[in-house]
């Protein structure tokens, strides 16, 4: 199932159904459907409103449940903020994240688009079975792989450093966008191809101008989808990067900022609030294929 | 039709012996595969074998390792650390995964409703799947705090429920639910908005049939909706189990194993193992332990998904 064709006649079934099951009364569509999602809607938003809350309030606040309400701040305070920004290495663990995520971005994108290609279009003996290879690569979870990771990239030299990072990430990135890109190649038409083919085009002239154009939504999710999960990951900065100032942000946070026994919550809840506002910015912007991209890996 | 009547009476241009290379399919598969072949090959296929066979040496960080055959795996089988791991690795993976998709397709059948503001909510709900883990771990963390807990400040001081705080993350039980309950928190947008999609394919055609034939909104779910939706379940089953039961961040951020390593993981134990410890070898034993269950469990889906699309008449692609 391609993408526009899962997507597309959505809203009209779901209009057509509408007419038939919701002949239930008003009092009763609100205990069974409004108040439960309510409830999940609270329950799923809590922890960032009680995140973003906390890095505004003043440190007597925090603690002092019996004369402030904790649900609210009274006096808010840019302190954690301006700690966070000025007194650690923040803006250079943001700058490292955004870099990596970037790099090993368009690196896999690079990688995916070429073999994607390959695989659907080329179709050469055996293409499917290094489709299969590819997908079956992407359930290869890192917990796996990180320690013998970590002996390569002390072998190559590259501990320590953002290389390794740029280069392990596309172990998960290539598997999960060559696969979304094959579905998107899938959907545009041979015909546009064979006629370009006729004209006398070269198979890479075909790639950078007729299929790739067509191709630009599906670029989009897979990209964002990249950045996301690069974004995200933990496990291969945690264990490749050591010195304070190279972290990524989801690691200087939790590894940075907590001193001894003394839990600066604070200034970690600032750390947390602040390294999920790029992706959450970079989301709202991109909602639509981040949902079509989601739901359309799922049913390839 | 003009310009290409043109272009056709142009003298052929002589291709470089370049482009013509690149016109010879052979050649360009290569040239198309290689830059993905090669990274996997290099950073993901040599680091599995490596992985496989690390675990069957002592190697620690800093010293070259010796093979030492089954002796990693032998000790594993003497460790009560371990096999706590590897017991509550099973739970962790059972619970939060029941959890998530009983309450992610409760969501998902409630969006499918029609709502006011529809695409709004769909777009904030996938929020806690978009923030890193990490991050939205340490909220969790503070919301675990012993002394200033908001949930044991919501059900002693204004709800009297209880009359002390609750140690979350003191106590080894207290810990694991706590655990799951923040990995299936994580879990349930993914979920729900894959099952939506789903849901959304269903032709109302088959519910107007069975209301015609009266069956209950029970008999709707469980006849209709479950089937239609079996195929698009089976792949989020095994994407969700396979990654509950590979879980790292979750459980590094907000127990590190603790109390006294009774919520460790298989993969924060091998973390711990093989990093801070230095135990390269037996590090990884534990992560390479961790294959049997995740190659059962892909060719147990590959085979439930294959039966499902043959009998729904579908062709395998």
């Amino acid at each position: 199932m391609t993408e526009s064709a899962a997507t597309a006649p959505a809203p009209a079934y779901y209009a057509e159904r509408s007419g038939v099951i919701e002949w239930t009364s008003l009092p009763r569509r609100v205990v069974t459907i409004y108040v439960p999602l309510a409830c999940f809607v609270v329950i799923l938003l809590f922890p960032f409103y009680w995140m973003a809350i906390t890095t505004f309030k003043s440190n007597e606040e925090l603690y002092d449940y019996k004369n402030f309400n904790p649900f609210w701040v009274s006096s808010p305070t840019l302190a954690n903020i301006n700690k966070l920004l000025f007194e650690t290495d923040y803006p250079s663990w943001l700058v490292t994240t955004m870099t990596v995520a970037v790099v090993s971005t368009f690196l896999s994108i690079f990688a995916s688009v070429l073999a994607a290609y390959a695989i659907q279009r080329l179709r050469f003996k055996g293409s499917q079975w290094v489709g299969l290879a590819i997908y079956l690569a992407y359930l290869v979870p890192p917990s796996i792989l990180f320690i013998p990771l970590a002996t390569m990239v002390f072998q190559l030299g590259l501990f320590d450093s953002p290389m390794a990072l740029i280069l392990t990430y596309p172990t998960f990135l290539i598997p999960f966008c060559t696969w979304l890109l094959i579905g998107y190649f899938k959907s545009i038409p041979y015909e546009l191809e064979e006629c370009a083919l006729i004209d006398g085009a070269t198979r890479l002239q075909i790639l950078w101008k007729i299929t790739l154009p067509l191709a630009v939504p599906g670029l989009i999710s897979a990209g964002i989808f990249a950045f996301t999960l690069s974004w995200n990951e933990f496990i291969y900065a945690l264990a490749f990067i050591q010195s304070a100032e190279k972290k990524t942000v989801p690691v200087a946070v939790l590894t940075q900022l907590v001193e001894g026994d003394v839990y600066h919550w604070g200034s970690l809840m600032a750390g947390a609030l602040l390294g999920s506002i790029p992706v959450a910015l970079f989301y709202s912007f991109f909602v639509e294929y981040y949902v079509s991209s989601l739901t359309g890996a799922v049913k390839e | 039709m003009a310009t290409r009547t043109e272009r056709v009476a142009l003298p052929p241009i002589e291709q470089s012996w370049l482009a013509r290379l690149f016109d010879w399919k052979p050649f360009l598969v290569f040239i198309c595969m290689l830059p993905a072949l090669g990274l996997l090959l290099v950073f993901l296929t040599y680091p599995l074998g490596l992985g496989i066979w690390l675990g069957f040496t002592d190697t620690r960080i800093g010293r070259p390792g010796e093979w030492i055959g089954l002796e990693n795996y032998i000790s594993l089988l003497e460790d009560r650390t371990y096999l706590t791991a590897v017991w509550w690795t099973f739970f962790y993976t059972l619970v939060a995964t029941i959890g998530k998709f009983v309450l992610g397709l409760w969501l998902a059948l409630l969006l499918n409703h029609h709502l006011p503001f529809k695409s709004f909510l769909r777009a904030i709900i996938l929020i806690p799947w978009i923030v890193p883990t990490v991050l939205s771990a340490i909220a969790f963390w503070w919301i675990y705090d012993p002394q200033f807990s908001i949930i044991s400040y919501i059900l002693v001081d204004r709800l009297g429920l209880l009359d002390q705080y609750i140690d979350f993350l003191g106590d080894a039980w207290n810990a694991r639910w706590s655990l799951i309950a923040a990995n299936v928190w994580r879990g349930i947008p993914f979920v729900a908005i894959c099952l939506l999609a789903g849901l959304q394919t269903i032709s109302p055609s088959l519910y107007e049939a069975a209301m015609i034939d009266g069956a209950t909104p029970w008999q709707r779910f469980w006849h209709i909706t479950l089937p239609m939706l079996m195929p698009i379940l089976a792949v989020v089953l095994t994407f969700s189990v396979i990654f509950t039961f590979t879980d790292f961040q979750l459980v590094y951020a907000i127990t590190r194993g603790g109390p006294a390593n009774s919520t460790h993981l298989m993969a924060t134990l091998a973390f711990q193992r093989a990093i801070p410890g230095g135990q390269l070898g037996e590090g990884a034993a534990i992560a390479v332990s961790m294959i049997p269950f995740l190659v059962f469990a892909t060719v147990f889906s590959y085979f439930a998904l294959a039966r499902r699309k043959w009998q729904q008449g579908g062709k395998d692609d």
